[in-house]
């Protein structure tokens, strides 16, 4: 089949863990995006969701840390943050190791990724699907990019990624649906937390949505920290969503800086 | 001095139950466990700053964030609470010494 649904959200953990420090209006807002986020998926009737997430050293740490992973597991476990503090229950997300195998099998032919056969979410994943897929009844497969511990890979192989896995979608007979997570600017979970850049994320996104690949790869680290925080370097998630649509146009649905929430939270989809 | 071993004890204790078992029964003796005798992975700053726990000495050191931020959650500090005290341990011990997690605005 093919790509059937490519869109991005936010994930950071105050979206739930903090709900009720929120300005309500706000907070009700951005939940009525997140449904509507849901609908949009629904709607494009996947068979299977890929969640290409910026972990925070849930399952990878420094001893070992690929640029590039992907799960391949019948079943995942989250979420590995205390559910009373990310009020998310504990729950079981059903994956889909046959699909991962074929589609990470495609993925290597061009980016070298590392799979994983257990892999605890955090609200990196954990957050997103709470929202689109509440019931669990979509099969998972998560993605990682290593946004966290430098040296991180640079923005063009985050590129060549998300062409790799739209090459691998385009290979197998399943519907396949791919949501990024992250960022955009932001300083999580550090003493600026709450400090975002309307300015810088709002071009950011307008290049997002042209898809321009030139336009999104003229980024640095250096002066995306400087501009965006640390938590900015999670663009390469939104990155690989826009080199998997393949030059289609997109749309943001939504965008508000909630500071409680430690980011712009925002939603966006491309019109495949 | 290391970083990364401190980050690798917190990075151990937010995964498992076992590790936090063990620490909220000693953490001294825990930390122990993890780094032996000596300072070769672990500084007596560092073990104290993990076993007060400090952490303000602990953002102050470079601790990534994301890690330090469940720690915190794991003593049962609250959000508005661990800023704060990542403000604090700016104050008391100068600049984040390494990483990427610093300190971006005036105190």
């Amino acid at each position: 089949m093919s790509l059937v649904f490519a869109g991005v959200c936010s994930h950071a953990p105050g979206i739930t863990g903090r709900s009720d420090l929120a300005d309500p209006d706000k907070r009700d807002a951005l939940y009525a995006a997140f449904d509507d986020l849901h609908d949009r998926l629904e709607a494009s009737r996947p068979d299977a969701l890929i969640v290409i997430a910026a972990e925070h050293f849930a399952n990878f740490f420094m001893n070992n840390m690929p640029s590039f992973a992907m799960g391949m597991a019948d079943h995942y476990e989250g979420p590995i943050e205390d559910p009373d503090w990310l009020k998310i229950p504990k729950f079981t997300a059903p994956g889909n190791r046959d699909l991962s195998g074929r589609i990470i099998t495609e993925v290597m032919k061009t980016v070298d990724v590392s799979y994983a056969e257990e892999w605890l979410f955090d609200h990196g994943i954990a957050v997103p699907l709470n929202f689109l897929t509440p019931n669990f009844e979509l099969p998972v497969i998560p993605v990682n990019i290593n946004c966290q511990g430098p040296p991180l890979a640079p923005l063009h192989r985050a590129w060549a990624f998300g062409e790799a896995l739209r090459r691998a979608a385009d290979s197998v007979p399943e519907r396949i649906a791919i949501v990024g997570t992250g960022g955009i600017s932001h300083w999580p979970a550090t003493p600026d937390s709450g400090r975002i850049n309307e300015e810088w994320d709002r071009e950011f996104m307008d290049r997002w949505c042209r898809n321009d690949r030139s336009e999104l790869l003229d980024y640095d680290d250096l002066t995306v920290y400087a501009d965006a925080g640390q938590g900015g370097f999670e663009i390469r998630t939104f990155l690989a969503v826009s080199a998997a649509a393949a030059g289609a146009k997109g749309t943001m649905h939504f965008y508000e800086p909630i500071p409680i929430f430690a980011v712009g939270c925002t939603t966006a989809t491309y019109d495949l | 001095m290391s970083l990364y071993y401190v980050q690798k004890y917190l990075y151990e204790l937010n995964r498992s139950p076992s590790v936090q078992s063990d620490y909220r029964a000693d953490p001294i003796a825990a930390v122990e466990v993890f780094a032996g005798d000596g300072e070769l992975k672990l500084t007596t700053e560092e073990r104290s700053a993990l076993t007060d726990p400090d952490i303000g000495k602990l953002y102050h050191l470079g601790v990534n964030g994301q890690i330090l931020m469940h720690f915190a959650a794991f003593h049962g500090i609250e959000w508005a609470d661990y800023l704060e005290r990542m403000r604090d341990g700016i104050r008391t011990h100068g600049p984040v010494r390494e990483g990427v997690y610093a300190l971006t605005t005036e105190l």
